[in-house]
């Protein structure tokens, strides 16, 4: 192990060099370029032994992984946003071929308008593509959970792919401290990929990706379905394994400050600014707890319901949303709520889309917002906070009274 | 925890300045956070980066609104930005001029002075015209802040600095030599 001094692409990078992918593909955008970049230097210094497929567009890059995976090679690719977008149709390839690519997302807003900054709102628009769906708080994270993506993704009772999201410019352009592991310590935690579904074998020649009629389409979708479930208990295996072996804790859901009337529920790189806002509100005798979410899918309703168990105001603080509905992270949460008896009132907020700051004065906000849903003052919803309302306003009675 | 706003131009380097000292202070046993704020990238617009230093870990996430110390690489800032915008009672404010105290009308605050531009010139790093004074800032900064060592600033800078290694640590040198704290 080494503590190095790096910016989150990097330690993402790093993450994908100690899994010893066989091909690497992919097509750089902003912010996961450097990813795709500092791998092609390694491999070019003779440091990686990976085959690097440059490609012409995000769709091409996952199409490339899709057909190296096929032939049962270790594959990992990066990309964000848009590019994400782009990769939309081959996301569901993957997942119904049952190729267990592990991808990292710089997480980034989607045009229009056109912006290049933080939100969840792409890998969220990805959320029914039957991939796993790990977010990271730092770029420490950003690198283990690729990890142990993999450990997960290549488990033979799950055989899924994966990505692990790391915020734009707030993990992917930020340095901080990240210990590295040692080549030897992965090797042991993660194995060289032994393919049992697909592979290429001239002497076993197999079929992959057929038609699949009405008579049996719904089975292979079941059996998705299963093994998703399935990751459940193998993805806190895999943390379990790589806590004893690496000596960092991980858990799908993390509490802290848990027994609080107010619970807010976060996840990404605001997950931080919460807990210090958190440990400043219990000091000044406030009851509010924090759950932060690493797996967004598979989602961990039972264990999220326990986490909530005497809540009276449960407060889900994200990065996207679904027009016309609630936020994705909310709609999980109230199923959560509902299923195991939960009686608590549930709040969305929604903050920081498309780069815009999320501060310790916003988590203030909602405090305050939920005390306020606590004592019967206000109605519970959907609150879109540290908005310019009034200038929203200004420009659709200009459009109205045209 | 320790938070310095670092204010430049595009390619006067304030974004890896401030990467530069986060990976200083991490030799000196602190735990630190560099980021930038990323506008529309474009040569000569106004940057803005900001690192945190810490004994403890750092869990925070957002900007810097209420910075322990600013940083300013380019004195024509001055006229352009507010950059003593919620700076702490009492804070560090370094800049790179040749003016005094009283020229700058800055009062209130610790205020160190370095004509980081100069030296940067006569060590060949940038032009006369667009020097790149980072790294002499820096130099400056650990003298000013006295926090992070000169030795790890200069390890920091002989294994990260992009180019021209030698030179940017002998201009961290001669800065850290040259600075006037008022």
């Amino acid at each position: 192990m080494v503590v190095m001094t790096l910016e989150g692409n990097e330690a993402a990078a790093w993450g994908a060099r100690l899994a010893r992918p066989d091909v690497i593909a992919a097509y750089p955008i902003t912010p996961s370029t450097h990813i795709p970049e500092r791998l092609s230097e390694w491999i070019a210094d003779g440091i990686m032994d990976s085959e690097m497929i440059l490609t012409e567009s995000e769709h091409s890059a996952l199409s490339a992984c899709v057909g190296a995976s096929a032939t049962g090679a270790r594959v990992f690719t990066a990309t964000a946003s848009q590019g994400l977008a782009l990769m939309h149709e081959i996301l569901h390839i993957a997942s119904g071929m049952r190729l267990p690519i592990v991808m990292a997302i710089g997480n980034r807003a989607l045009s229009a308008p056109i912006n290049i900054w933080c939100d969840h709102q792409d890998m969220m628009s990805q959320r029914d593509t039957g991939w796993m769906q790990f977010f990271a708080e730092s770029n420490q994270e950003a690198l283990d959970l690729i990890l142990i993506a993999y450990k997960v993704a290549e488990d033979r009772r799950v055989l899924l792919p994966a990505m692990v999201g790391l915020d734009a410019f707030t993990l992917t352009h930020t340095f901080e401290q990240v210990d590295v592991p040692e080549q030897e310590e992965v090797d042991r935690y993660l194995p060289k990929y032994r393919p049992v579904h697909a592979f290429l074998d001239p002497e076993r020649p197999i079929t992959q990706g057929p038609l699949g009629t009405p008579q049996h389409y719904m089975e292979f979708k079941y059996a998705q379905y299963e093994a998703m479930n399935r990751a459940k208990g193998v993805i806190v295996e895999a943390m379990e394994e790589f806590g004893r072996a690496f000596g960092r804790e991980y858990a799908p859901l993390v509490p802290f400050s848990p027994g609080g009337e107010i619970v807010l529920v976060t996840m990404g790189s605001m997950s931080g600014t919460a807990r210090v806002f958190v440990r400043g509100a219990r000091q000044e005798g406030e009851s509010v707890s924090h759950v932060k979410v690493v797996a967004f899918r598979p989602f961990y309703h039972s264990k999220l319901a326990e986490l909530l168990a005497g809540a009276k105001v449960v407060a889900v603080v994200e990065r996207a949303f679904s027009y016309g509905s609630v936020g994705p992270l909310a709609q999980d949460v109230a199923y959560a709520m509902h299923r195991y008896g939960i009686k608590a009132k549930l709040a969305n907020f929604i903050v920081g889309l498309g780069g815009r700051d999320v501060t310790l004065r916003d988590f203030s906000e909602v405090l305050e917002t939920s005390k306020r849903i606590l004592k019967g003052e206000e109605d519970p919803g959907v609150f879109w906070l540290n908005v310019a309302k009034e200038e929203v306003l200004k420009a659709e009675e200009v459009i109205w009274n045209a | 925890m320790f938070e310095i706003r670092f204010h430049g131009r595009g390619g006067q380097g304030a974004v890896t300045g401030a990467n530069i000292f986060a990976i200083a202070a991490s030799y000196d046993g602190y735990k630190s956070q560099a980021f930038p704020f990323f506008g529309v990238e474009r040569r000569g617009a106004p940057v803005t980066a900001y690192a945190r230093i810490s004994e403890g870990p750092i869990e925070i996430r957002s900007f810097i609104y209420n910075p322990d110390a600013v940083v300013v690489l380019d004195p024509s800032l001055l006229d352009a930005v507010n950059v003593l915008e919620g700076l702490k009672e009492n804070g560090y404010v370094l800049i790179n001029t040749t003016k005094k105290p009283d020229e700058l009308g800055i009062s209130g605050y610790r205020l160190a002075t370095v004509d980081a531009s100069a030296i940067a010139v006569r060590h060949g790093l940038g032009t006369p015209q667009a020097p790149i004074v980072n790294t002499a800032i820096l130099g400056a900064l650990v003298r000013f802040v006295d926090m992070v060592k000169l030795e790890s600033l200069l390890r920091a800078i002989r294994e990260h600095a992009p180019a021209k290694k030698e030179e940017n640590a002998k201009a961290a040198e001669e800065a850290y030599g040259e600075v006037r704290i008022w």
